[in-house]
């Protein structure tokens, strides 16, 4: 155990003192992991009550899930929504961040609070007011309503992502291809645009888990046909606990996963 | 200047009456030069003086307040960069890391609509000029600094501009690459032909390569003139100073005669004018005299008090009577290094009144 | 080539005294309005994203804020906000709103800081591999979380039977449903907001300051309390205006893990409207929400620049 005489930072302290710390930061990441990872082989459990570890193991919560119109419906909305979600907020998003940091002026400042506002916003605020709203004009449980509403909640995402990656590009290179014959359009999609792709792709990414994580929102202004996966989660937690939720919440952590690697792959990506 | 003749005729450049500001400070005050036809005209000057702002005009990035830019006779003040087919260098490159050195070099020939088969010999006879030939498949990431200033270079004249810009493109080399591509870029020039603009903050890099010099100084041109003028001739302190090495000696001008002191210095040409000048001493232009000196010299007395041996030169520090000093310059050679008088001996230096040069005593 | 004099330099001097004597500054107004042109259509690009956010928003908690003051008969008066001061009950879902959010952040910090410390004096690859410990439950969704937590708390659930077969406890503890499964759910949500921004700001602390601390004398724990803490305190106190902030308006957990005994603003603001249809409450408790939200976020801002914040803090 000669590890544990080494020193662990600049001050010489080394391992041995610092056990404590170590224990702690690992207890700390199971509580974080935990709960997450628990749920996956509780969905396999095949008794009523949900167990760990589990007696038998069985597909049931599964074949319930997926032989259900009422949650394949709800799945297929939440889909649908945060895919629109996706290709509505980053084009907006990444113009707006593009704009913010070409044009230079002062008002810039206000323009980019104004447009990171949806996150400090109190969700539900939003979300009875844009149910307030809609119920005026009849877009409730909308799909159309659904979509705009959770751009707001994607589009600062997008804005903060794409600007903190245009922060660290090199402007020159937009007027060198100015210089060389491009305008700004044609500079920004040859030259700009493929460098900061993997940003755009993140908050991408990130707008569509936004759509599809969304509860609040969803409680409000989405139903009937138009109910999201959430809300039906919601809604059934609030009542009973059903075994089902188990199965739909492994799907949805694989989901979030692999979103999650590819995030990770891309920032990989980009530094090689 | 050049004899070469060019595939397209070099177009002149003509700055009128240049101003920009940012808020209440002058980046460029009211600046107008001509640049003629296939010139190499340096724009010189500290860092902030405004030779930048000056060129990224030039270029169409930085509009200024008012004022007018021409090529040949065409006004292009409000011509936006992309429509002024201006070959630019920057500073730091700015080659297109997601793009091989052929991608980048043929780029510009790609948004001319150029068939591809004519861009591929374009760009590899650009990367033989610039002597990257065969280089083309490459990434930017392998190569030096020196290569991807010139695959810069062949992408700013692939497409035969009549006017190339060039922002201190050699500052982030070491010192030997440096001076190799100053006498490169100028054989460049001669080749092509094209009307450069050339901006540095290095005097020596500017005295190297240019036809003319553009002093250039809190965003007002104090000097315009060929290197050997501005060198001999400085127009106020600041470029005397700026250029070169210098020391400076307080005269007073009346009737025609320079007065230091009770002496008269003489000059090549009489002073003009009454009141407070400068004498220009450059340290390589004093002789350290032995024995009886010349009667048509300028004599200045002075006790040494550095020596400092530089390998290929020595520099001696000399103070005179009333407490002044003089740095004179002089090649190490041979026997020579033994007669360098030693620290503490009076020693007399002589200036030739044709390198002798009268400053006014201002910042310009 | 002959050697220009002196005038030379007179020449340039005359030209530049024409133009100023001419006194016309050539081009001036199209420049300018070039110029004003060039800025306005670049900021146009975000224009339609501010469109949506104005529409879908600002419009509708503007409207939110204007039913506040209506009562209910339809007419202009204060009611709603003279039943929060009057009725008990509001008193207390603020109270309780606020506790919630102070714990947590209280708790969050204790349990966070160590762990940023720990992360952040590891080797950059080893750091990114145990991130994914806090970046997986930021991306998983917070109902999934929620849930995990209400199996796991329950009277029969993993964490009681763990704890009986140890030998911690006879009795089944009573872990959710009420104040502390709440809490515990809470933090696990937040515990990813304070800790990313404080490892961001860990990570940025320049080594050589501890090192400098060493060399003059500061014994580990001294250079740690003395040196490191103060300089990761701004992130730190990031961290947790955002856990603070988040938890003011937060609704999913406690509504699930509290078991109706923990009411939140957010929640009370929910009920009001889908039990009651009671518009002029919901709203004016909303209002109340917001204001002191953007009071704290703007107190906040006199201490700390939020560009470093979104920008650096995240992980993401």
């Amino acid at each position: 155990m000669r590890w544990l005489d080494q020193p662990a930072s600049e001050t010489q302290i080394t391992h041995k003192h610092r056990l404590w710390l170590y224990g702690f930061a690992i207890l700390v990441m199971v509580f974080l992991l935990a709960p997450t990872v628990i749920v996956i082989p509780m969905s396999f459990s095949q008794s009523q009550y949900l167990e760990f570890p589990p007696r038998h193991w069985s597909l049931r919560w599964y074949e319930h899930y997926l032989s259900s119109p009422a949650w394949m419906l709800a799945t297929a909305t939440s889909l649908k929504a945060a895919s629109l979600t996706m290709l509505v907020a980053t084009p907006l998003g990444t113009m707006a961040a593009y704009g913010l940091y070409a044009s230079r002026m002062k008002v810039a400042g206000i323009v980019f609070l104004i447009l990171v506002t949806p996150i400090i916003v109190p969700v539900i605020l939003v979300a009875i007011g844009v149910f307030y709203v809609y119920a005026k004009i009849g877009m409730v449980n909308t799909l159309t309503g659904l979509v705009l509403a959770h751009s707001i909640l994607a589009i600062p995402l997008v804005v903060v992502v794409v600007s903190s990656a245009l922060k660290s590009f090199d402007l020159n290179q937009e007027m060198a291809a100015r210089s060389l014959g491009a305008n700004r359009f044609k500079a920004f999609l040859m030259v700009t645009l493929p460098q900061i792709r993997f940003a755009v792709l993140t908050s991408a990414l990130l707008a569509f888990l936004t759509s599809f994580d969304e509860v609040i929102i969803a409680l409000f202004v989405s139903g009937a046909q138009n109910s999201t996966l959430t809300r039906n989660m919601f809604n059934a937690l609030r009542d009973q606990i059903d075994p089902t939720i188990a199965s739909i919440s492994t799907i949805m952590i694989v989901i979030s996963s692999g979103l999650l690697a590819a995030t990770q792959l891309l920032g990989r990506a980009r530094k090689s | 200047m050049n004899d070469a003749t060019p595939a397209k005729a070099a177009l002149p450049i003509s700055v009128g009456g240049l101003t920009k500001t940012y808020g209440n400070i002058f980046a460029l005050e009211n600046v107008s030069i001509d640049i003629k036809s296939g010139e190499f005209l340096t724009l010189l000057g500290p860092s902030g003086s405004g030779k930048t702002t000056l060129l990224m005009v030039l270029a169409g990035f930085t509009r200024p307040d008012h004022g007018s830019v021409k090529f040949g006779d065409n006004e292009i003040v409000r011509l936006p960069p992309h429509k002024r087919d201006v070959g630019m260098v920057f500073q730091n490159y700015a080659l297109f890391p997601h793009m091989s050195v052929e991608g980048n070099v043929g780029f510009p020939l790609k948004l001319r609509k150029v068939p591809k088969p004519e861009i591929a010999t374009r760009v590899e006879r650009a990367l033989e000029t610039v002597q990257l030939g065969g280089y083309g498949k490459r990434g930017i990431d392998q190569l030096s600094g020196g290569q991807r200033q010139r695959v810069a270079l062949a992408r700013a004249i692939v497409f035969e501009p009549r006017i190339l810009l060039m922002d201190e493109p050699l500052s982030a080399l070491d010192k030997k690459l440096r001076e190799h591509m100053q006498i490169e870029l100028r054989h460049l020039h001669e080749k092509l032909g094209m009307t450069t603009v050339y901006v540095t903050h290095d005097q020596r890099e500017a005295l190297t390569m240019s036809d003319r010099i553009a002093v250039i100084n809190h965003g007002r041109l104090m000097q315009l003139g060929e290197p050997k003028t501005i060198y001999e001739r400085p127009a106020n302190r600041f470029i005397a100073d700026f250029i070169g090495e210098s020391t400076f000696l307080p005269v007073e001008v009346k009737a025609g005669k320079a007065m230091l002191g009770g002496r008269q210095i003489r000059t090549a040409t009489p002073p003009e004018g009454e009141g407070r000048r400068l004498v220009l001493l450059r340290p390589e232009r004093l002789h350290i005299l032995e024995g009886k000196p010349p009667a048509r010299l300028n004599v200045f007395e002075a006790t040494v008090r550095d020596v400092v041996y530089q390998g290929d030169s020595f520099l001696m520090v000399a103070v005179m009577a009333d407490g002044r000093e003089i740095a004179v310059r002089g090649l190490t050679r041979g026997a020579r290094v033994s007669a360098i008088p030693a620290a503490g001996t009076s020693v007399k230096l002589g200036l030739d009144p044709d390198e002798t040069a009268l400053v006014p005593d201002d910042e310009g | 080539m002959n050697d220009e004099k002196l005038s030379d330099a007179k020449l340039s001097d005359a030209k530049l005294n024409d133009t100023e004597c001419g006194g016309e500054k050539l081009h001036a107004r199209e420049l300018e309005s070039d110029a004003r042109r060039e800025r306005l259509a670049l900021l146009g690009l975000t224009s339609p994203a501010l469109l949506l956010i104005m529409i879908i928003m600002v419009i509708p908690v503007g409207w939110l804020f204007w039913l506040s003051f209506i009562g209910q008969d339809g007419s202009f008066s204060l009611e709603n906000y003279a039943r929060m001061i009057h009725y008990k009950t509001y008193f207390r879902i603020f109270r309780t709103t606020f506790e919630v959010s102070v714990l947590t952040t209280a708790i969050c910090c204790l349990i966070g800081y160590p762990l940023a410390y720990f992360l952040a004096h590891l080797p950059q690859r080893i750091a990114n591999l145990c991130m994914i410990a806090v970046l997986l439950p930021f991306w998983t969704s917070l109902l999934v979380r929620t849930y995990a937590w209400l199996v796991l708390l329950q009277r029969k659930g993993l964490i009681n039977d763990l704890g009986i077969s140890i030998g911690l406890w006879d009795e089944p503890l009573r872990l959710v449903n009420n104040l502390t499964g709440t809490l515990i759910g809470m933090v696990h949500i937040m515990l990813p907001f304070l800790v990313l921004p404080v490892y961001g700001s860990m990570r940025a602390i320049d080594r050589d300051f501890v090192k400098a601390a060493a060399n003059l004398g500061a014994t580990p724990t001294q250079a740690f309390w003395q040196v490191f803490l103060p300089l990761s305190l701004p992130g730190v106190f990031a961290g947790s205006l955002i856990v603070f902030v988040l938890c003011l308006g937060f609704f999913v957990t406690p509504a699930i893990l509290g078991g109706g005994k923990v009411v939140m603003v957010s929640m009370q603001i929910a009920s009001n409207i889908e039990l009651f249809f009671n518009w002029g409450a919901a709203s004016a408790l909303g209002v109340v929400l917001l204001v002191v939200t953007m009071a704290i976020l703007v107190v906040a801002s006199k201490f700390v620049r939020f560009d470093q914040i979104i920008g650096g803090g995240h992980g993401r």
